[in-house]
């Protein structure tokens, strides 16, 4: 069975109609919704598989269908779909991943009043992430991203009477439009050198050789080329999306929303929107890569970001305290592990890593979801504690999810893609730091994910809700246990023996793998590095458990400002509100200023100058002028008096007249027209 | 085709109608002015559906009026005129929808709105400069009525200001327009005749000519700096009133300088282009901050208008095929937003709470009480901030594009003002609706409930935010109108530069 491209719509289109039918039900309409939004998901993934059947039949194929939006006569904007391995791989994965997550979020949001609003919006999400997959326009991609900034916001403020959920869901859409701003320009850009937004056209799409060609040819300001710039407008819209630095702020304070949506929108799906975009515009990215005299190549750009956001965020993770928090920043730092990959030139290992961190990204954030769920909302992981043995479906998935993001070695998922990034960033030729920094990044990861553990499961249960948690229903833990086996088996996609999923990314047919060995010395180092985060974790926090939620943390004990500083995000949100905040706030103050008092004033004062001449006229009149006038007046008062009978005081009466005239005024007007 | 001129008819007719049917009461009147805009709408659709695109406009009628002056009562139409039509009706429909409540002597008000409406038509249907004047006048002064008698905060000054901007402009394109006939050896007013003569002038005097009717028309668009009447006249105005003044009263202006000032001096327009450029694009960033702060939800609404107008006449300075085509669609698409936001504020909102400070409505738990109104503000603001599938990102998206061939650093900060839309946008509506944090309030909202939205609110809301989101789907229907008319040589001359 095979999809035409043309029908590729099917799949963020059925979604939306579960949207509309969530939106357009009463809000008893409790079971209507949820089973329109999984039942359209499940429609859309097995669609999805088909695409993914009918790609893999011809990887290299890019299957394209291309229809004009609207017509500007000096321009034509057009949109259209696109199939290829990437696209198709990435469809089944939100699907798939997609479905889980609402049928979790059946348990988890049970007992929410706007439980309807919920499918309706996770569906409008799902769509809109869908239609930005399957896009073979930059104008179609960035219609999707920015409805799926829209439903980000609705699901981050979902529980908008939390002041907290109203600023943070605010902060994201804010914080992600700035960047959008950068990949607006962009396609602004693209457009006007190309006269085209089409990735794929026969030729002369935007990712094909002339257009790439050409952008590559000229130079703009700075020296810088064309391609290269528009390359970094591009990449600003996937920093603010996928949470980099310097615009990460926005993705912690995202989890308000309830845990489903952290799990779906904020850890496996939206935020790697990014990186499929950059993935997405690779050839773009890459035309600068041959050119010798430039000031810098957009790629260096995206690997040294990348870089820093990884060991970033696996720093401010270690000093977390609440579980998605922890969660949060380890999703910054994943994230920019696939930058890096990305940006040293291994875009099939960012994919590889991005598919597989979906899967136990998800599962993490369930598993924290089921762990919120049990202990009443309780986030807390000093609070926590002791669950191992009261959820023990919800443990294990948990620890199997912690073993791939922390890359245990062989048996996880997560191992393979980082391992494929490590060897990229270690084969890159511009510069090492990259590749010391992930390093770095990996030793924490094993640390943190340690302490994350040892903290919510073993030990004490540390408060009343940890001591009355229970296993979670079905409904919520067989995604957890689905996810699990996912995040163990994807893995073995994807291996340097057997390296399918990167042979089939790359458009080629047969699978060439090469023996473990030829690796073997970074993968040794990985192992050491893992082992090591493993062990300093298990000393600090595993061995003696704390003993209650007040207990300081040893680390703290041991570096209490580094912690502190840690603790508050590295002071980034203080940064912005004493500079960008104060800025805006200034300049509205300013503009506000100006408005008011001095348009205004100035308006007022002319206003007052043409009182004040009204009032000199009138003393000239009424002392020199009037005396001559009020002679003739007498004379003509006698027949005004007479007139003056006609004048009843009747504004009805009036207007009447008035009205009668103007009919008799238009009918003129009409016959004369009519001559 | 000959059915458009019957919109100005039936106007005018409807408001001495509305006034004789206002004297046996408020239902006859409302009634009245309801059947006279859908009929009005209603042959705009009939024309529209025999309406061939094409260059140039296509005159209806023709008759000497002032043989002296070579004036003539000239009606004529394009695809940019139609769709302003088109917005003038359903403007007109809603507005009236929205102003079902009114009680306080409802003949003269639903006439003196019938009569503004005319007044539109008229100015939409002109080709002869001397005549849109009139209709323009004419559409000028029920403004002030409305807003003086029908009006709330500080109606008086809201309406004094907004009058004397209005004549003040008004004024200067009267001074330009006989300038412009009498210096030259125009033969008569139509714009033809007049581009024809204009075009013989000393290049200083067409720049003089040109500056005194783009900003005349301009100040009714809203320009920076002279757009100060508009939020404080917004905030003064009945409903209805700063429904019709956003709508479609803002949109004269503009028209205005696409019609008659620009394709009657193009070289002079070019010669200030980058005067014109820079206004447009600070006007958009600087409301846009103004309405971060405000504390009166009209206020945030009247700004923002203000800087999506800037849009328009940003589209109109870069003067690109694609800005230009941008400029109208974005003329017709703040016409129904800005209406549709109103409406929210001014009708489902204050008339119901009678506060329009926002710290008062975060204190109520009004997406309980008045459900429909805050959804019906979700998407208006959404559509407002610029959201695919409104149709202000295709007006938006094509005027950037438009701005950036000609000057990429104006579409720079354009944008960085969508940014700032966001801002404000989403600030009002989570304070407006969302605010309450008490959750008791919440719970306790049925127990002291506001009067529920009406159908005719609902019918008016439903055929506003169809339009915008029609036209944000499917832009062709306007666009197919649009970009022929814009391939008329005088256009043409405006964006390359020489006359025709």
């Amino acid at each position: 069975m095979t999809l035409s491209a043309q029908y590729l719509w099917l799949i963020p289109a059925l979604p939306l109609a579960a949207a509309a039918v969530g939106a357009l039900v009463p809000r008893t309409g409790r079971a209507l919704a949820a089973g329109a939004a999984i039942a359209a998901l499940v429609a859309s993934f097995l669609v999805s598989c088909v695409a993914l059947v009918t790609a893999l039949a011809d990887p290299a194929a890019k299957l394209v269908y291309n229809f004009a939006w609207f017509d500007l006569g000096a321009g034509v904007f057009r949109l259209g779909w696109l199939l290829d391995p990437l696209t198709a791989f990435m469809c089944v994965m939100v699907t798939f991943v997609g479905t889980l997550i609402f049928i979790f979020s059946l348990g988890y949001m049970k007992a929410d009043a706007n439980f309807k609003q919920f499918f309706c919006f996770l569906s409008l999400f799902a769509a809109a992430m869908l239609g930005l997959i399957v896009a073979n326009s930059l104008l179609l991609l960035f219609i999707s991203w920015e409805l799926v900034g829209l439903a980000s916001y609705l699901l981050i403020g979902f529980w908008f009477h939390k002041p907290s959920a109203a600023a943070a869901a605010k902060k994201a859409f804010i914080t992600t439009r700035i960047g959008d701003l950068g990949l607006l320009l962009g396609l602004l850009w693209l457009y006007d050198s190309t006269g085209s937004l089409l990735f794929f056209d026969g030729g002369a799409g935007v990712l094909e050789a002339a257009a790439l060609g050409s952008l590559a040819a000229q130079v703009t300001v700075g020296g810088l080329v064309v391609s290269t710039a528009i390359g970094l407008l591009i990449f600003c819209g996937a920093i603010g999306k996928s949470g980099q630095f310097p615009l990460h702020v926005w993705l912690p304070d995202a989890m308000e929303g309830p845990t489903p949506v952290s799990a779906l929108i904020h850890a496996a799906t939206m935020v790697a929107a990014g990186v499929f975009l950059i993935a997405r515009v690779y050839p773009l990215m890459q035309a600068d890569a041959l050119l010798a005299a430039v000031p810098v190549h957009a790629l260096t750009v995206v690997a040294f970001i990348g870089a820093i956001t990884a060991l970033m965020g696996a720093c401010i993770a270690v000093a977390q305290n609440d579980i998605k928090r922890v969660l949060a920043f380890s999703t910054v730092s994943q994230l920019g592990y696939m930058m890096l990959a990305l940006g040293v030139g291994s875009w099939v290992a960012a994919i590889f890593h991005l598919l597989t961190h979906a899967f136990f990204k998800a599962l993490l954030f369930l598993g924290a979801g089921s762990v919120i769920h049990a202990a009443h909302h309780e986030q807390d992981i000093r609070s926590l504690g002791g669950l191992s043995a009261k959820m023990k479906v919800t443990f294990v998935t948990f620890a199997l999810g912690t073993c791939a993001l922390v890359g245990v070695p062989l048996f996880f998922s997560g191992f393979w893609s980082k391992e494929a990034i490590l060897h990229a960033a270690h084969g890159w030729d511009v510069s090492h730091l990259p590749f010391y920094a992930a390093v770095l990044g990996v030793v924490l990861t094993a640390f943190y994910n340690t302490r994350l553990m040892a903290e919510t499961f073993f030990g004490k249960p540390r408060s009343p809700a940890a001591e009355h948690a229970h296993e979670n229903s079905p409904v919520m833990t067989l995604p957890l246990v689905v996810l699990a086996v996912c995040a163990v088996v994807l893995g073995f996609l994807n291996t340097p023996v057997w390296p399918w999923l990167d042979t089939m990314l790359l458009g080629k047919t047969e699978v060439h793998g090469h023996s473990l060995m030829e690796g073997a010395g970074l993968m040794g180092l990985s192992v050491v590095l893992v082992a090591l985060g493993l062990g300093a974790g298990w000393a600090l926090y595993g061995r003696r458990t704390r003993v209650s939620a007040t207990a300081p943390d040893p680390l703290a004990v041991k570096a209490p400002r580094l912690m502190a500083f840690l603790a508050a995000k590295l002071k980034f949100d203080e940064l912005y509100d004493a500079t960008v905040g104060r800025l805006n706030s200034a300049s509205a103050a300013f503009a506000d200023f100006l408005e008011f008092w001095v348009w205004g004033g100035l308006v007022t004062l002319l206003a007052r100058l043409g009182e004040f001449t009204g009032l000199v006229n009138r003393e000239t009149d009424e002392r020199t002028l009037n005396g001559g006038f009020d002679n003739v007046s007498e004379q003509v008062r006698g027949p005004g008096r007479v007139y003056s009978r006609a004048q009843t005081g009747d504004v009805h009466g009036y207007l009447r007249f008035l009205a009668l005239g103007f009919v008799v005024l238009v009918l003129l007007v009409v016959m004369g027209g009519a001559k | 085709m000959n059915l458009l001129p019957w919109t100005i008819y039936v106007s005018f007719a409807g408001a001495c109608l509305a006034l004789v049917a206002g004297a046996r009461s408020a239902a006859a009147a409302r009634w009245t002015a309801l059947a006279t805009a859908v009929a009005a709408t209603t042959l705009t659709f009939l024309a529209a559906r025999d309406f061939v695109p094409g260059a140039g406009l296509q005159t209806l009628v023709d008759v000497p009026w002032i043989a002296g002056l070579g004036v003539s009562y000239h009606l004529a139409v394009d695809g940019i005129s139609l769709t302003l039509l088109v917005l003038t009706g359903l403007a007109a429909t809603a507005g009236i929808l929205f102003s079902w409540n009114i009680e306080e002597r409802p003949g003269e008000f639903f006439a003196l709105f019938l009569a503004l409406i005319g007044g539109v038509y008229g100015v939409f249907l002109s080709a002869d400069v001397f005549l849109l004047f009139v209709f323009y006048e004419i559409a000028i002064v029920p403004k002030y009525f409305l807003i003086a008698i029908w009006g709330s905060t500080n109606r008086e000054y809201g309406a004094m200001k907004l009058v004397l901007y209005s004549f003040a402009g008004s004024s200067l394109v009267l001074a330009g327009m006989i300038w412009a006939f009498a210096a030259g050896d125009a033969t008569g007013f139509g714009l033809t005749e007049l581009a024809l003569a204009g075009a013989r002038l000393p290049f200083p005097e067409q720049v003089a000519i040109f500056a005194l009717l783009f900003t005349g028309f301009a100040t009714l668009a809203g320009m920076f700096p002279l757009h100060t009447w508009a939020p404080t006249g917004h905030v003064a105005a009945p409903t209805a009133a700063s429904m019709l003044l956003a709508g479609v009263v803002m949109k004269l202006g503009a028209y205005g300088c696409l019609r008659v000032a620009m394709p009657l001096f193009p070289d002079a327009f070019l010669y200030c282009q980058p005067v014109i450029a820079w206004l447009a694009v600070v006007g958009i960033v600087y409301a846009g901050c103004i309405a971060l702060v405000q504390d009166d939800f009209k206020f945030v609404i009247g700004y923002s208008s203000v800087s999506h107008m800037g849009f328009v006449l940003l589209g109109l300075a870069a003067a690109t095929p694609l800005a230009l085509a941008g400029a109208v669609l974005q003329m017709f698409s703040h016409g129904v937003i800005a209406g549709l936001l109103f409406a929210v504020v001014g009708r489902m909102v204050y008339e119901r709470t009678h506060t329009r400070r926002l710290a008062d409505l975060k204190a109520m738990p009004l997406h309980r009480l008045l459900p429909f109104a805050a959804t019906i503000f979700v998407v208006a603001g959404l559509a407002s901030l610029g959201l695919p599938g409104f149709s202000g990102f295709p007006a938006e998206l094509s005027i950037l594009i438009g701005t950036w061939q000609e000057n990429p650093l104006w579409a720079v900060v354009a944008a960085l003002g969508i940014i700032v839309a966001g801002a404000f946008t989403l600030r009002v509506i989570q304070i407006s609706f969302f605010g309450t944090t008490n959750l008791a309030a919440i719970a306790a909202a049925g127990d002291h409930p506001l009067p529920p939205i009406t159908r005719a609110e609902k019918a008016g809301a439903l055929l506003l935010i169809s339009a915008t989101l029609y036209v944000g789907l499917k832009p062709d229907v306007l666009l197919d109108w649009i970009v022929p008319a814009l391939q008329s040589p005088v256009f043409q001359a405006v964006m390359k530069g020489g006359n025709p």
